[in-house]
């Protein structure tokens, strides 16, 4: 039996660049839920945790109306490009990088927030702006945060079906990934090649995981042991 | 009633406390005889109002090149004090002024971002980055030089605090001294125009501390800035000998030499800061101005004789109320009656008890009053002390320090 690639390929680049991309805009919202004194702080912290208790057919739900041609998003895409974004590849990268979101802001927010604040204030005393201060000390010492933080990003765009349905629909090289082929093969009553992706996705994403938590181990080494 | 008028107190106008300052700035033992500097244009000056959940500190200070030590008991409002001045606090009124040039100024709405004060700090805990080598720890506050700069002027002043090998080495790898060193060079390399010391050395063993407090000397001999070092400990302000400040509860209760503040002190605050183990209630009974002494009653004793000691001699009226505090440590103790003495206090009394506290032992001994004298265990041991023994306690006159009542 052959193993059909693509889904896992279209997967895979998918996880890599909604991590990518959740690291760069992740960065800033946990700096600001991890240091700002607004009382609004814990609205923005509610919005950034929804997609965990929402349905993902939900949230699927709004971001396809919010991507639809009805919509000013939508519309500007549309005049942008000539296409709709629904039920394309950058479609679904939007949703899951929202689907998403939590799982990388929460652990960086909690690495942030765990850095010694008069190491903060000595930066500050020392002559070094907040930008510094973030680059050369609240980064570094948050190492393992962000590792866990995309490492939980990228695993659970690996594995995300509901958005990715709604969104995306069911496009071979486009928008179909493995979980969406997983389904499709179920249906069609085809079990041995459904036995046969799913363990395959879930040998691929141990073996990620284990790498990440492994190497990340080892950074707690040279993180500060308080 | 005024005793030892050479204190500055908070009661005084705020006014007179820094013109006294200006009179006389600082202490001058250490600065270059040949210094054509105006110490008033490298001074700080801070008057500061911050409330706080705790507290509220609302203080005046002014602070010239060498050592001005904020002392006082935990919670007094020491490290807040140093927080505003360096900009991580942001008081709610105030202005404060570092060689001419304001860092905060309430009425203004002007308040300088700490990285833009030029103020050393060094952390009650050091805060070194502990993802860094001690170089680069040193190099953090030179990042507008060039690299070939940076490395020079780290390499000296790791240098003059003696750890110029210790480059290379992260800083969890060296000693508890050689982080404070490390610290220091931090925060001294970046030629800050006050340095802020939040009790830097309170975990070290006094030898390491007096060389580290020699290496500081040093350096503050060349570059003439004020220091403000925060201590709770009695010890370091005598070591370090220059300008202390008293803070108790937010404010500032007595400000001049140690000697001064604490050998002489005025308010029971300092003195049990300045380590009076016993403190009466005494009124005085008669004034010897020829000899220069006085004898003064302790009050409050309900039963058996009087307690009278000989005390040095203050203005203060017959009969008028005041208190005495001698330190448990300038009483003598003898197992007999005690002749040919110059003390002139000698009192009667029988040990109550007998306590271990780490290598001194200490006693209270039942005169009259129950007075606490500090001994050591060899001199225990050697006089067979137990408790119940009569015993005759020895007072000098000035070991009996009159304050306010």
């Amino acid at each position: 039996m052959v193993i059909d690639w693509e889904p896992f390929w279209l997967t895979l680049q998918l996880a890599v660049i909604v991590s990518a991309i959740l690291l760069v805009i992740g960065l800033p919202i946990a700096y600001w839920i991890a240091f700002s004194r607004s009382r609004l702080k814990f609205l923005v912290e509610a919005v950034v945790a929804l997609p965990i208790v929402l349905p993902p057919t939900v949230l699927g739900f709004y971001v396809l109306v919010a991507l639809g041609p009805r919509s000013p998003l939508g519309r500007w895409w549309i005049a942008l490009t000539g296409h709709t974004l629904a039920f394309t590849f950058s479609g679904l990268v939007i949703g899951s990088i929202l689907y998403s979101l939590p799982f990388a802001v929460q652990p960086f927010a909690a690495s942030f927030s765990g850095v010694d604040r008069k190491l903060m204030a000595a930066s500050a005393t020392l002559g070094a702006s907040p930008l510094r201060t973030f680059v050369r000390v609240v980064l570094p010492l948050s190492i393992p945060g962000l590792i866990a933080g995309t490492a939980l990003s990228f695993a659970h765009t690996m594995g995300e079906f509901g958005v990715v349905l709604m969104v995306g629909g069911n496009i071979p090289g486009v928008t179909r990934t493995v979980s969406i082929d997983i389904y499709d093969q179920v249906q069609a009553s085809n079990y041995a090649a459904a036995n046969q992706t799913a363990l395959l996705l879930l040998v691929i994403c141990f073996g990620m995981l284990s790498v990440v938590y492994g190497l990340n181990r080892r950074t707690w080494l040279f993180s500060p042991g308080r | 009633m005024v005793v030892y008028g050479s204190l500055v107190t908070s009661s005084m106008p705020r006014q007179s406390t820094v013109q006294d300052t200006k009179q006389e700035p600082g202490d001058r033992a250490q600065a270059p005889a040949d210094s054509g500097h105006n110490l008033e244009s490298q001074a700080l000056q801070a008057k500061i109002l911050k409330k706080l959940d705790a507290f509220c500190l609302d203080v005046e200070i002014a602070a010239t090149p060498g050592f001005t030590i904020p002392f006082g008991p935990s919670g007094a409002g020491k490290t807040t004090l140093l927080d505003c001045i360096a900009g991580l606090l942001t008081p709610d009124t105030g202005r404060i002024s570092l060689g001419g040039r304001v860092l905060i100024n309430a009425a203004e709405h002007l308040d300088l971002a700490p990285a833009s004060r030029s103020v050393g700090y060094v952390f009650q805990d050091l805060a070194l980055f502990p993802h860094l080598t001690v170089e680069q720890n040193v190099q953090y506050g030179l990042a507008h030089l060039s690299r070939p700069q940076r490395q020079e002027r780290a390499a000296a002043a790791l240098d003059s605090f003696r750890i110029l090998q210790l480059g290379k080495r992260h800083t969890k790898e060296i000693s508890g001294g050689e982080r404070q060193r490390v610290a220091l060079a931090r925060a001294l390399v970046t030629d800050p125009k006050v340095l802020l010391l939040d009790e830097p050395l309170a975990a070290l063993d006094t030898a390491t501390k007096s060389r580290i407090v020699d290496d500081l000397r040093r350096w503050n001999h060349a570059h003439r800035i004020p220091i403000l070092y925060v201590t709770h400990s009695r010890d370091e302000v005598f070591a370090l000998g220059e300008r202390v400040l008293v803070l108790d509860r937010g404010r500032i209760v007595a400000q001049g030499t140690p000697h001064e503040v604490l050998e002489a002190p005025l308010q029971e605050t300092i003195a049990q800061l300045a380590g009076f183990e016993n403190i009466f209630d005494a009124q005085v009974e008669s004034v010897h101005e020829d000899r220069g002494t006085m004898r003064c009653r302790l009050t409050g004793i309900t039963a058996g004789t009087p307690v009278e000691l000989e005390t040095p001699l203050v203005r203060a009226e017959l009969g008028s109320p005041l208190r005495v505090g001698i330190r448990a440590g300038d009483i003598l103790l003898a197992t007999a009656p005690p002749a040919g003495l110059s003390a002139r206090n000698v009192l009667a009394g029988r040990i109550a008890t007998l306590e271990r506290r780490d290598v001194i032992v200490s006693a209270r001994v039942d005169c009259g009053v129950e007075m606490e004298v500090h001994l050591t265990l060899a001199a225990r041991d050697s006089l067979a002390l137990t408790p119940d023994k009569d015993v005759w306690l020895v007072i000098k006159t000035h070991s009996c320090h009159l304050m306010r009542n």
